[in-house]
């Protein structure tokens, strides 16, 4: 939807004192990578997050140096992680569900949890339709706007607010069943 | 944190947010994931320089490679990010943190700082150097251990009609200290003259190497 109006430059959070230049690699995986993990683990569990993970930072290494410097990184770096984690979620379609992956999308192969309400909230994102799965994550775990939640997923900001909308409606419903 | 358009939804974002906060203790996780992912990434040769910190008698210094080689050497005081992010500048922004590849700096300088060490062998790279901080330093490069030489004397060596304060200059922009030994270079007469490092290290690494004699007390 436009207005005529330019959208404002954004800039990502800032090595203090970069002087305009992209921070150094590794300051950016510093700054991003818990959003990134969160994100992964919530979208394709913890055993798929951390080849996701590897994957998202090294193809960023490879663009990196080309990107502008006055460029959003965490929307950009969410942008890669999402699209990896929508790689890993057509892979394991194809693949039928091992009984391991099962176990993990359960939490149960990473530090133990209480399968309290808000596991069970969590197993319900995992059901999701792919769009509002995404949106949903981007959302809570990787605290993006909804601005770059639909720069992340591609779509407009409305389709992303619709998309976080029904997927909302959907897990209220799915809790309070 | 609210969808602004529908307020029904506040539980469930309350219960979705601490799931986030309870999530939080998978931080030490994405630190090792990503600590494995820096490692990976300087073995598969995908950065373009790598850094780690290396322990010394003057504190914790700094030392970057590219492939090439060392590039850049930087005194406990230096400020890491502002060493870092002049690297990205100058060099490239493909900088990751990986202790694996700076383990033969880290060792020949242990053995320097020991006294077991009289050169060094290790790879560098000297491209952060101007034209001519790279002839003044090629001939402070060729000053042995234990010897001295003059501001005067490299110039000259550095083919320069600018004289000596240039070549002081060019010593002070050596991106490669202790390494490129731009401390055994002292003013005409015996005079210390200068270091970026300060004086007093200067003094040390001389007594060191047995150019100056040792001082009753002191270290650093």
């Amino acid at each position: 939807m436009s207005y005529g109006v330019t959208r404002p430059i954004r800039s990502g959070p800032r090595t203090k004192g970069a002087r305009g230049g992209l921070p150094p690699f590794q300051r950016f995986m510093d700054a991003h990578r818990d959003h990134v993990w969160r994100f992964l683990v919530s979208a394709v569990g913890p055993t798929d997050a951390e080849d996701c993970f590897q994957e998202t930072f090294i193809a960023a290494l490879h663009a990196y140096p080309r990107l502008r410097r006055d460029s959003n990184l965490r929307a950009w770096v969410l942008t890669i992680a999402h699209n990896k984690a929508m790689d890993a979620h057509r892979a394991r379609t194809r693949r039928a569900v091992p009984v391991e992956d099962v176990a993990a999308v359960d939490g149960r192969s990473t530090s133990p949890r209480t399968n309290g309400p808000d596991e069970t909230l969590w197993g319900a994102v995992r059901e999701l339709p792919d769009r509002q799965r995404s949106a949903v994550t981007l959302r809570y775990m990787a605290d993006l706007p909804h601005r770059d939640i639909a720069e992340a997923m591609g779509c407009s900001e409305e389709a992303a607010r619709r998309s976080l909308h029904e997927g909302l409606t959907k897990l209220r419903k799915a809790v309070s069943a | 944190m609210t969808t602004g358009a529908d307020s029904g939804f506040a539980e469930l974002e309350q219960a979705l947010c601490r799931g986030r906060h309870a999530r939080s203790g998978e931080r030490e996780t994405a630190a090792a994931a990503a600590a494995r992912l820096s490692a990976r990434i300087a073995t598969e040769g995908l950065a373009d320089i790598a850094y780690a910190p290396v322990d010394s008698p003057f504190g914790t210094l700094l030392a970057a490679a590219t492939g090439k080689g060392l590039v850049r050497l930087a005194f406990p005081e230096e400020d890491i990010d502002t060493t870092l992010e002049g690297l990205a500048r100058r060099i490239s922004p493909r900088i990751v943190e990986a202790p694996a590849s700076l383990e033969r700096v880290r060792r020949e300088l242990d053995e320097y700082f020991a006294g077991a060490r009289r050169a060094f062998e290790l790879p560098q790279d000297w491209t952060l150097m101007s034209a001519f901080a790279h002839k003044v330093l090629r001939a402070t490069y060729e000053i042995p251990y234990g010897g001295v030489s003059s501001y005067a004397e490299v110039a000259a060596e550095a083919g320069s009609p600018r004289g000596s304060r240039a070549a002081g200059n060019a010593l002070g922009s050596n991106p490669i200290p202790i390494v490129v030994p731009c401390h055994r270079v002292l003013r005409s007469g015996g005079n210390l003259g200068g270091y970026g490092g300060g004086l007093e290290r200067k003094r040390w690494l001389l007594e060191l190497e047995g150019a100056l004699p040792k001082r009753e007390t002191g270290s650093r």
